[in-house]
């Protein structure tokens, strides 16, 4: 499965500048995996030492919250977005 | 001058400039201003606040930005106010309400957005931005149009009426998106990557932004005469106000404006439609789980609170208390405050009063206890709540006839107006 990760300005650094990259995986988890092996560095970033999400990175899977489906092993179809943004403050 | 030294990730303790940096961008911690205590000790005094304008600007010394012109509507220095009349129908001793609605646009958002564009300006960004449940809206709009700068300002497509015209009319651009706050915010956290040279007063700013809300401690110990209160109630969407509330009161002892760092106890109050915080806190979790939101409170409804387990952890630690009230008891509550001490509050202040009465009648606020509730917005924002709740007693023929076959006082009523003009 191919599919798209938007990145945040603050991991463009470990892109080469790109705010969207593909990779295949069957899951999120998995996608994640291979950014992290398409672009190293990103596990660090994003996973705590349990191999959880970090508290503070949001995951989206076709801009619905990865934690309201899923989790990391929510299956991906072809051609969907997935996209890591920080945790905002409210208004 | 102020007396920034920094920034620094409030997870992993990295430090960074005081930029335009709202994440760690290493574990995406948020990051908090960092500042020099003992020149604040230094210089600050009572007497120096005692001297300051009427508005937040007067504790300039604790906040994270100086401009001798701030963009300024007059924010803060709002009302405390003795509620004997609230407090004995409450069975409490000693309770005040800090009144934030009269604020400027009418909520407590004025304090942090005067903070966040003055600090913007100074960083030289042309733009003020926002994702908004509806208060944070109209005080950007407003104050972008005050300082002469550009607005974008995104809402859920739901929101009150008066919250989408209280931002329009000052004449930046207002997009409503097809979706809740949660999905308006996550576009905005991806919008701010798109276009840096915007401030995202939630985003990229929220540094400083959210070092607006300690002006309600600064303010209540003030107004208290120096003195901190034992327990304070404060609503949470995203839980920053709660915890630069608390922030607030501590700082007031480090710096020496309090004798001491006080104790104060800090109760959070949440709707039961969106209550992930107030959850956590009953189950004993370190978890916030986010929620889909479903309440009348619509300034509260942030299912995915992004300071919600630093509010826990506030909570927690200070021994306070967090609750949850449906949205029959908010109208209650502001009906409760309107009828009682005559202000007119929001949903918002509606979820304040009807958890400050839950956790008194379960005794989890003392009566030996001097108590301030935060009611931080105002009701005219939010009238179609209390559509079909309250309204005329009676509609009538403009006659002396109609008006006394609709309108029977009963006996005791009368009396009660008789002697209170005799007072």
């Amino acid at each position: 499965m191919s599919v798209s990760i938007r990145i945040p300005a603050q991991l463009r650094t470990l892109t080469a500048g790109a705010g969207e990259v593909a990779v295949e995986g069957q899951t999120v988890g998995e996608a994640l995996g291979a950014l992290d092996v398409a672009y190293p560095g990103f596990s660090g970033r994003l996973f705590d030492d349990d191999g959880g999400l970090r508290r503070f990175v949001n995951v989206f899977l076709a801009d619905e919250d990865v934690r309201f489906l899923g989790g990391l092993g929510t299956p991906v179809a072809s051609g969907q977005t997935i996209s890591i943004v920080p945790a905002v403050a409210g208004g | 001058m102020d007396h920034v030294t920094g920034l620094r990730c409030r997870e992993c303790g990295r430090a960074f400039p005081a930029e335009a940096l709202h994440v760690c961008d290493y574990c995406f911690g948020p990051l908090e201003v960092a500042y020099d205590y003992e020149a604040i000790a230094a210089r600050t005094s009572r007497e120096r606040i005692a001297e300051g304008p009427r508005s937040i600007w007067r504790y300039r010394d604790l906040l994270p930005v100086h401009d001798e012109a701030p963009v300024d509507l007059g924010a803060g220095f709002t009302p405390l106010v003795r509620a004997e009349r609230l407090a004995a129908e409450l069975g409490l001793g000693e309770l005040w309400i800090k009144d934030d609605t009269a604020n400027p646009t009418g909520s407590f958002k004025d304090r942090v957005v005067s903070v966040a564009l003055t600090k913007a300006r100074q960083l030289g960004f042309k733009v003020a931005a926002c994702a908004s449940t509806g208060n944070l809206a109209n005080s950007v709009a407003a104050h972008a149009a005050r300082a002469g700068m550009a607005s974008v300002v995104l809402i859920p497509h739901d929101l009150e009426a008066a919250k989408v015209m209280m931002t329009a009319v000052y004449g930046g651009t207002l997009v409503s998106v097809e979706g809740n706050y949660d999905d308006v915010n996550r576009l905005c956290a991806e919008l701010t990557s798109e276009h840096p040279s915007w401030a995202f007063v939630n985003v990229n700013v929220r540094t400083y932004y959210a070092e607006g809300s300690k002006t309600l401690a600064f303010e209540v110990a003030e107004q208290l005469g120096w003195q901190a209160p034992d327990h304070v109630v404060v609503p949470i969407a995203s839980g920053s106000q709660l915890v630069k509330v608390a922030k607030g009161f501590a700082e007031l002892g480090r710096v020496g404006l309090l004798d001491e760092v006080p104790e104060v106890r800090i109760s959070g109050a949440q709707a039961q439609g969106c209550s992930p915080v107030a959850t956590a806190f009953a189950e004993g979790s370190d978890v916030i789980r986010p929620v889909k939101p479903k309440t009348i409170a619509k300034s509260l409804s942030i299912g995915n609170p992004a300071d919600g387990w630093y509010a826990l952890s506030a909570i927690r630690s200070s021994g306070g208390s967090c609750a949850s009230v449906t949205d029959d008891e908010v109208l209650e509550g502001i009906k409760l405050l309107a009828r009682t001490e005559g202000i007119f509050a929001e949903t918002a202040g509606g979820v304040t009063i009807a958890t400050l009465a839950k956790l008194a009648a379960q005794g989890t606020i003392r009566r030996d206890e001097r108590v301030v509730a935060l009611v931080t917005g105002h009701g005219l924002k939010t009238v179609e709540a209390l559509a079909g709740s309250v309204g005329p007693t009676a509609t009538i023929a403009p006659t002396l006839d109609a008006f006394d076959a609709a309108v029977q006082l009963e006996g005791d009523l009368q009396a009660t107006y008789k002697q209170e003009s005799h007072r």
